[in-house]
């Protein structure tokens, strides 16, 4: 047992399967540069010490092409792990990720898998509108892509260790203000996302949320930074109202544990879904949606949205504090509720 | 261009004669289609190969089954020459689940992998970072296999080319380039959104080969495509080929041409590489004329066994529109 953070976690994962399997490899921007970064925030660092620069693989500064030569890498049995230094680069390389690599196999009549993962850091952190973005619902939408998000170090080298096996495309999202990143790489605000990692090797499968809290009143659906934020209000809720809030992490998006969220929201009657990206068409309208139209019975209040307003990521630190939900604007949704 | 005059004497007999047929089998094909398609029979649009033959059968007569080539919205050309099977090109036009994609690719997405050519990509420059990815591939496992990116002059004014040539270029990749400039974009001519002369002039921004060809002339496309092979092959890189060529139709359906300039139609078409090389083949005694009648009829049979086939294949059922989708 050992306390890693999500940055150290991610790198012991990646170095495992690496181990394990030699066709895989990592494709990225400033990820093997000898004395260099280990990527924007030092998941691959050291990396290249055990592997060389023919696995860790440094690229240029071209999107398309390094998200595409994954793709065509995977297409032939390889299994890439790539990553974007910003999930906000990410559009740079849109027709590759949208068109392409999700759609591969359906068009080649299920004889061509994909099976590459596509690492890409999210979240508001004092960089302005285009190093703040939380992305996810953007690929929430495109059929094809699985999307993991991790918001502790466990669960993030299970599922990178899971994704890595995965025949399908599948997305990392990882949150800056998580990693737990040091040196000159640290993000200031961060959180602690670090965890106990076990000696032994384990997975952690897709499709299971994690009951992180449990109560009996609310249902606090949230990923990312946001599950810490959610946790800090459902302790303030039961201290100062006396009203038990139940927190999930879905931990994947897709596939998505609907099972465990009905169950809870079953027994609470209420649900509160928090992501950090903007509102209008996030993933938590679509869990709203579909709870609206499988258990409205259940329903003892209608699904509330927690979610950045609909405005670019700004950069004054009053204004980035306003956009990014926080555990007052949680509280504030459930109190109007219960 | 390079001088070719002695390419017939060192080519292979039976080299030659493949690249006929497979040119013959692209020409027949492609009207059997037009035809279909102006009847009503095929759903969708066409994107024609025809005037282009000689590129996709001088390319693939270089390669062997295991290399990969990626190919674009002008598909059926290309799937011909690497050998996908006529009846499943035919089957998937008719969206027929016993087409190479089962009736979910369509005509702009022909390929099957098992003869080396993944679903044909739609988007202009799409196709290239993964061909530098399947080279990626090839490299990383010290296989000898090359990867081909066919793509037109439009693509190379897109960011894609770009990323792609540069970033096979600093790898080494064991992939070629190969521009088919049928000079135009659509609708628009090359001239207009060009400043230099040759797309292969672009190759010494990436420090790689730059090579220009006569498109319509199998002979030269062969040649140089086949020293791109080799160079790539022994590790030597990328090449940019650019074959010059010319749009016998329109860019897609109902296209009648009326934005080409008529005296340049004239010249191309007056260049029909099936003519060019039915008669170097004849006068350079490496076929008959009687070969050529058996292979032109034997080549119109498959067609007509492909058409039968795809009429008589049936429809993907209702359920198929979620199957091949999860790898799992």
């Amino acid at each position: 047992m050992e306390r890693l953070t999500i940055a150290q976690a991610l790198r012991e994962g990646i170095r495992e399967e690496m181990r394990r399997d030699e066709r895989v490899f990592c494709i990225g921007e400033d990820i093997g540069v000898t004395k260099g970064f280990g990527g924007a925030f030092t998941v691959t660092l050291g990396l290249s010490d055990e592997f060389g620069h023919e696995r860790i693989l440094d690229t240029p500064i071209s999107e398309t092409g390094l998200v595409g030569a994954a793709i065509g890498a995977a297409m032939m049995g390889l299994r890439p792990i790539a990553d974007v230094q910003y999930s906000d680069f990410l559009f740079c390389a849109m027709d590759q990720v949208i068109n392409q690599a999700p759609k591969m196999r359906y068009m080649s009549g299920g004889k061509i898998t994909v099976p590459m993962v596509l690492r890409a850091p999210v979240g508001a952190t004092q960089r302005g509108a285009q190093h703040a973005q939380s992305v996810e619902s953007y690929f929430f939408h495109c059929p094809g892509w699985k999307i993991a998000c991790p918001s502790n170090a466990y669960d993030a080298k299970g599922l990178l260790k899971t994704a890595v096996r995965d025949d399908n495309p599948v997305f990392i999202f990882e949150h800056k203000k998580l990693y737990g990143a040091k040196g000159i790489r640290k993000v200031s605000g961060s959180i602690d996302a670090s965890s106990d990692i076990p000696a032994e090797e384990y997975l952690i499968p897709f499709g299971q949320a994690k009951i992180l809290r449990e109560g009996k009143d609310v249902t606090i659906l949230a990923t990312l930074r946001m599950v810490y934020e959610s946790l800090r209000a459902a302790e303030e809720l039961a201290s100062k109202k006396g009203i038990s809030a139940e927190v999930i992490d879905p931990r994947t998006l897709i596939p998505f544990d609907y099972d465990t969220l009905y169950l809870s929201v079953k027994k609470t009657g209420r649900l509160v879904i928090v992501h950090e990206d903007t509102m209008t068409g996030g993933w938590g309208a679509e869990i709203a949606a579909r709870v609206s139209a499988d258990i409205f019975d259940c329903l003892d209040a209608p699904v509330t949205r927690v979610c950045a307003p609909d405005t670019p990521a700004p950069f004054s630190t009053p204004l980035e504090e306003f956009f990014v939900p926080d555990k007052e604007k949680i509280k504030e949704a459930v109190l109007k509720k219960a | 261009m390079p001088e070719n005059k002695n390419i017939i004497d060192t080519l292979p007999g039976d080299a030659a004669k493949a690249m006929y047929r497979a040119m013959v089998t692209i020409r027949q094909f492609e009207d059997t289609v037009y035809y279909m398609f102006l009847e009503g029979k095929l759903p969708g649009t066409v994107h024609l190969y025809q005037g282009q033959e000689a590129v996709a059968a001088g390319v693939c007569a270089n390669l062997r089954k295991e290399d990969v080539i990626f190919s674009t919205h002008r598909a059926d050309g290309h799937a011909i020459a690497k050998g996908v099977s006529l009846n499943a090109c035919m089957a998937e036009l008719f969206g027929r689940v016993t087409g190479c994609c089962k009736g979910k690719g369509g005509a702009m997405h022909l390929g099957d992998i098992d003869a080396g050519m993944p679903p044909a990509v739609a988007i202009v420059g799409g196709g290239l970072p993964m061909a530098a990815g399947c080279g990626l591939a090839f490299k990383y496992r010290k296989q000898d296999n090359v990867s081909i990116a066919f793509f037109g002059d439009g693509a190379a004014n897109e960011g894609a080319f770009h990323e792609t040539l540069n970033m096979a270029a600093v790898w080494k990749l064991p992939v070629i380039f190969v521009c088919e400039n049928n000079l135009y974009g659509a609708s628009t001519h090359v001239s207009k959104v060009m400043k230099v002369e040759n797309v292969a002039d672009r190759a010494s921004a990436y420090g790689i080969p730059g090579v220009t060809v006569d498109g319509n002339n199998v002979f030269e496309v062969y040649r140089a495509a086949g020293e791109a092979v080799q160079r790539a092959r022994m590790g030597g890189g990328p090449t940019l080929l650019e074959c010059k060529t010319y749009r016998r139709g329109g860019h897609s359906r109902g296209d009648s041409n009326l934005y080409r300039d008529k005296k340049e139609e004239a010249e191309w078409l007056a260049k029909d590489p099936l003519v060019l090389v039915r008669e170097k083949l004849v006068t350079g005694g490496i076929i008959t004329e009687e070969e050529i009648k058996n292979i032109e009829e034997q080549v119109k049979a498959e067609i007509e066994k492909a058409v039968k086939f795809a009429e008589e294949s049936p429809f993907p059922a209702k359920e198929e529109i979620f199957k091949d989708f999860w790898a799992d």
